[in-house]
């Protein structure tokens, strides 16, 4: 049965190993870049959250359910969690913009353009996280109907505060 | 789940380009340094990096120094028979530093150095966010 506990954390706590995956390749092509022959690689996020989605999917309905609908293999398990062999389906060799004289097919422009989005969509992904962890809010503040307000990521706003509602 | 792989392989990259840094400081220092035989003249270095698959961690890779290597480039002869350390027939060997490849060098070791550091405070950043989840 579904129930509206069933996932209170939505797809950001599916979203946020899978950034953390594609922020590993990408760090692997950073550190790269000058080595010869290194072909730059590149993680499908699409896929990877879409396959993580199916898989929590036939875990949250299969037989075996633990408490929370985490299934007998715990959290990472229904999260798809894409550590280990399973995510290596989702990493893909990416062809070069222009060939180097050494072979190497990182583009470090390219990579640096990529680093910035996962780290910028992951803190709203942690601010999602975090509402339901902390709990449901107290009757003054709890306001009926209202989304949930997801704080932008500013580089001025390192110190990852509550989630708090507009004034 | 832990971004700690991405230090690791951050740190890699850190340590093989500074290794970089060192022998293009290496190189300038000795431009100028002049031998009495064509083998007694400095030899540029240059290192070659290698990709260094990370045990445990599928699909990410470090990155090492292979070796360091001197360039094969002969010593340039030049006729200079004041000079305290010519030959019988007063010719100096100096090395073949090019100042304007080895500042290009220098500086694309400089930025890949950054931009390992800009990994590094990402991922720091990121697992401190993720550390900070149940408050």
């Amino acid at each position: 049965m579904a129930g509206p506990f069933d996932n209170p954390f939505g797809l950001s706590a599916l979203s946020l190993p899978l950034r953390e995956q594609r922020l590993k390749v990408l760090s692997s092509n950073l550190a790269n870049a000058d080595t010869p022959g290194y072909q730059a690689q590149e993680f499908d996020f699409q896929r990877a959250l879409k396959g993580a989605e199916d898989h929590q999917r036939r875990v949250t309905a299969g037989p075996s359910r633990g408490p929370l609908g985490m299934g007998g293999g715990g959290a990472a398990e229904a999260m798809g969690l894409a550590d280990g062999p399973d995510f290596r389906r989702y990493v893909t060799t990416r062809q070069a913009l222009q060939p180097s004289l050494d072979g190497n097919t990182v583009n470090t422009e390219t990579e640096n353009a990529a680093f910035g989005p996962p780290v910028r969509e992951a803190h709203p992904a942690h601010a999602v996280v975090r509402a339901p962890a902390r709990g449901p809010m107290p009757p003054s503040t709890a306001q009926e109907g209202r989304p949930l307000r997801i704080p932008r990521a500013r580089p001025d706003d390192r110190d990852h505060g509550p989630v708090r509602e507009p004034p | 789940m832990s971004s700690l792989p991405i230090f690791d392989v951050a740190g890699s990259a850190l340590s093989a380009q500074s290794v970089r840094l060192n022998t293009i400081a290496s190189n300038l220092a000795n431009a100028d340094t002049v031998g009495r035989t064509p083998d007694g003249a400095y030899k540029p270095i240059e290192p070659t990096f290698e990709s260094a698959p990370l045990r445990g961690q599928e699909g990410m890779s470090g990155v090492k120094v292979l070796r360091v290597d001197p360039l094969d480039k002969p010593a340039i002869k030049r006729y200079e028979p004041g000079h305290p350390m010519a030959d019988a027939e007063g010719y100096i060997y100096a090395p073949d530093v090019d100042p304007v490849a080895q500042m290009v060098n220098l500086i694309s070791a400089s930025r890949g150095y950054q931009a390992n550091v800009e990994v590094l405070n990402s991922a720091r950043e990121l697992a401190l966010a993720t550390l900070t989840i149940g408050r």
